[in-house]
């Protein structure tokens, strides 16, 4: 099911959404824990810093943006665009749970500001299936059960589909080199080196 | 991470006329790292100047047979440039054998330079850092220090400049061109990045105002034995613990010309002209190939976690001397050592 999907469904706002019981499940813990006279907002200099104008295309929709500057691109597809697919996983550009395409290159997302990004065209997991029809290496993933618990699947993907357009892997080995920016703990890593071989025996 | 106003350079003048108008401002490219040190609060840049949108994104062959190479460039793009994986495939090997290829899509070649240590103290802001807070005092010498330096070190700081690229742009002797409020100037490689000693919060010589704008390689590329050999604690996207990039020059079984520098083991990548000079004239064979292994280690310091890196330095100068001479250079795909 695409995310668009999911917001028709007419059950979709009755039904707590596992991202909304995650959330609402840390809120409190996490506030709780903050020292007294730790200021939730990091110090400014001079008052918080000016937004930014930023357009981007993301999976083909147009989005004008208004943006702190510390926004990091993951941050901005799942806090403001609400496309929760990318994962947030070390947050320091180390597993590649947060990978997308810019312009058809895959990058990992939460190392790049999005202010630096106006203009681009963003692909995340939510724009590779095509008018209801699997994207061929998200079926090559399901064939080949190259997944467990499916937190870096989203990553693993999209990572894929930009080693699949850069054209550099033709072994298994050089598959797992050039797909080595993509941690997976669940260790599922042989069943997602077969179906990106798989896949990439279609493109 | 703090707060800080950002802006797009138009051009290059304006790049340095922003810069010059906010001290205490930093250029930002890929941002792979630095955007990494603003999240852990050991960078607090006031402005963020965007200088992605500048022309400097070209290969081009210069008029004397070498190539420059556009600060803004990205890593993969240079790795799989023709010329480069033709003339220059040690630089290209040596690219290859860092980051991931997200990583590599982003980075830009002037910022690989500017990378800075991953010594785990300097991210650490709870830690004395010499680096990060001058007079602090430095929490790797006497603490965990596996992946530090051996060499060049001080009493003030032991971190080891991460970058591969570097490596094989230091035995290349590339040339950094940079441009700030007092013109432009060209820095030579072995200039370009410092030794530790009392300053380092110094990482190189660039000007805080000044901006890299190319990277400018000589003919000569070493293309016909050549090597970039990079020892980790996994196979792949791990910084080295040692790695090693050569270059010969071969007529008949003996070296007429031999370059090489080691990563992972000092403030800067490290070449040694005694070593090289050992080598010339020599016949390539484990003898001589051991000899120049000697004298680059001949002051290496082991500080407890890293001393083993000595050892593992002195074999692996030994190994990629010999895959050069032989021609058959280390793959950064199959593992398998060559």
């Amino acid at each position: 099911m695409t995310a668009s999907e999911a917001d028709d469904s007419p059950h979709y706002s009755s039904h707590p959404t596992r991202r909304t019981v995650v959330a609402g499940g840390v809120a409190v813990p996490v506030a709780m824990s903050l020292p007294s006279g730790t200021a939730a907002q990091p110090a400014l200099r001079d008052g918080a810093p000016s937004a930014v104008s930023v357009n981007l295309t993301v999976n083909g929709t147009r989005h004008a943006l208004s943006l702190d500057p510390r926004s990091t691109l993951l941050d901005v597809l799942r806090e403001h665009l609400d496309l929760t697919g990318s994962k947030k996983g070390c947050d320091q550009g180390q597993c590649g749970a947060c990978t997308v395409l810019i312009e058809g290159r895959r990058v990992v997302s939460c190392l790049t500001l999005a202010v630096t990004q106006d203009g681009a065209n963003v692909t995340t997991i939510e724009g590779l299936a095509k008018a209801g029809k699997l994207h061929p290496l998200q079926q090559a993933f399901i064939d080949h059960d190259a997944f467990q618990c499916g937190y870096c699947t989203p990553g693993q993907i999209c990572s894929a589909a930009g080693l699949i357009a850069e054209g550099k892997a033709k072994t298994p080995e050089q598959i797992r080199e050039l797909m080595s920016g993509n941690i997976c703990r669940c260790g599922a890593y042989t069943n997602i080196a077969a179906a990106i071989q798989q896949a990439m025996g279609q493109s | 991470m703090i707060g800080f106003e950002y802006s797009r350079a138009g051009s290059i003048a304006e790049a340095v006329s922003q810069m010059a108008a906010s001290p205490g401002a930093k250029f930002v490219a890929g941002g792979t790292n630095l955007v990494d040190l603003m999240k852990m609060d050991v960078e607090r840049p006031v402005k963020l100047i965007d200088v992605n949108r500048l022309p400097l994104n070209k290969v081009e062959e210069t008029a004397d047979g070498g190539l420059r190479i556009g600060a803004l460039v990205r890593n993969t793009d240079l790795a799989y440039h023709p010329v480069v994986e033709r003339r220059y495939p040690m630089l290209s090997s040596a690219i290859l054998a860092g980051a991931s290829q997200q990583l590599r899509n982003m980075a830009s070649t002037g910022g690989n330079l500017l990378q800075r240590t991953r010594c785990a103290y300097f991210y650490d802001t709870a830690t004395p850092c010499n680096k990060r807070e001058p007079g602090s005092g430095c929490s790797a010498i006497g603490g965990l220090n596996r992946m530090n330096a051996i060499l060049g070190t001080s009493d003030a700081c032991i971190a080891v400049h991460p970058s591969d690229m570097c490596v094989a742009l230091a035995v290349i002797e590339a040339k950094v061109r940079v441009i700030g409020p007092r013109g432009e100037r060209e820095i030579p490689f072995h200039d370009f990045h410092r030794l530790p000693g009392d300053t380092p919060q110094r990482d190189n010589n660039l000007g805080t105002d000044e901006l890299i704008t190319s990277i400018e390689l000589p003919p000569r590329g070493f293309a016909a034995n050549y090597t970039y050999i990079k020892i980790r604690d996994r196979l792949s996207y791990a910084f080295a613990l040692v790695s090693v990039a050569v270059g010969l020059e071969l007529k008949g079984g003996n070296i007429k010309e031999a370059r090489f520098a080691l990563g992972g083991v000092a403030h800067k990548p490290w070449r040694k002209a005694e070593a090289e000079a050992a080598l010339r004239g020599k016949a390539a064979n484990e003898t001589a190939f051991a000899q120049a292994a000697d004298i680059v280690l001949r002051d290496a310091k082991g500080f407890g976690g890293n001393t083993f890196k000595i050892d593992l330095a002195r074999r692996t100068v030994v190994r990629a001397l010999s895959q050069a001479a032989r021609g058959t250079p280390q793959s950064q795909s199959s593992k398998k050592i060559a």
